[in-house]
């Protein structure tokens, strides 16, 4: 990475061809979702498999379309490993949601 | 020593320079948007919690047609963030009147989206009686947390149309510079991918099939 200080507003990253590609891969993810949708698999089957591919989602939209994926890893490393720490802090207590259910007195 | 071996010794934190190399414009937006990921988290958040812990939870959305709203929402929203994309990269080649068209087509999808989504709460509320704090299911908890959730969603995409539409109007005008596209592109972007959530965990997650 250069050293030097780029005050560029825009850097070409990536061209038309490439963000359709990223869209179509979208839609075929999304198409994916609303199968899994339709089946109707047990809730944490599904809770784990649709997050996956949610987050697969998100990583594209934010590398390609929001540029990420072009800009200095230092612009990264600054904003997203402080958010994911902080996701996964609240994820913590999830846990007691699956507990919740068994620790109620029977009616 | 000579200035270029000066230079290159010199690390980049020690003021003077920028570290990031990104405009000020546009690490603001990055600041707002991880603030704002993180208040979407909590209520997408509450919404599984809720969701996990009662096994008596509602499934109001029908696969047609609720489901298939929701894909079509999804549809306009990832096709806005390529017209969005498409109108970056006419401002930077400097056509001006191309970005605007392409801001148009986005704010088009999002409004497509914002109607579908009052459709869809309509329905909600007239037909199957859901309100925030009551639903004949039993369980106040559903509306509560996906009105709070959908509501706040919508608010960004419909403050994301003025947004763009005020950016569109000004560009045509020969105001603004590439950068401001660029800015607002990120915000739209950050709508598309929290619906990329809300989508699969909050519908998909309650379809009646």
């Amino acid at each position: 990475m250069s050293m030097h200080v780029e005050e560029v507003a825009h850097v070409e990253g990536a061209g038309t061809l490439t963000f359709t590609k990223v869209w179509m891969i979208l839609l075929v993810l999304t198409g994916v979702e609303v199968f899994l949708g339709y089946e109707q698999f047990p809730t944490l089957i599904m809770l784990t498999a649709l997050l996956g591919i949610s987050v697969v989602k998100a990583a594209l939209i934010i590398a390609y379309f929001m540029h990420l994926k072009f800009e200095r890893l230092s612009l990264f490393l600054t904003l997203f490993p402080m958010l994911v720490f902080c996701i996964i802090m609240m994820l913590v207590f999830l846990g007691d949601a699956t507990r919740i259910p068994l620790m109620r007195p029977p009616q | 020593m000579s200035t270029q071996q000066v230079a290159a010794t010199v690390s980049v934190w020690e003021g003077g320079r920028s570290p990031y190399a990104v405009n000020s414009k546009k690490f603001g937006m990055w600041l707002f948007i991880v603030s704002d990921a993180l208040t979407f988290t909590a209520l997408l958040f509450a919404y599984t919690y809720s969701r996990v812990a009662n096994p008596e939870w509602p499934k109001p959305f029908d696969f047609s047609p609720a489901i298939i709203f929701s894909t079509v929402m999804t549809f306009c929203l990832l096709s806005s963030s390529l017209t969005m994309v498409m109108a970056v990269q006419a401002m930077n080649r400097g056509n001006r009147k191309s970005a605007a068209g392409w801001i148009l087509a986005t704010m088009a999808c999002g409004a497509g989206f914002v109607v579908l989504h009052l459709t869809e709460w309509m329905k909600l509320i007239k037909v199957e009686h859901v309100t925030p704090f009551t639903n004949p299911w039993g369980v106040p908890l559903f509306g509560g947390t996906f009105f709070a959730l959908t509501g706040l969603h919508m608010t960004h995409v419909i403050i994301g149309i003025i947004y763009l539409g005020i950016i569109c109007q000004a560009i045509v005008r020969g105001k603004f510079q590439p950068i401001d596209v660029e800015v607002s592109g990120l915000y739209w972007h950050f709508v598309d991918l929290v619906w990329m959530f809300i989508f699969p965990l909050v519908y998909l997650m309650s379809a009646r099939v």
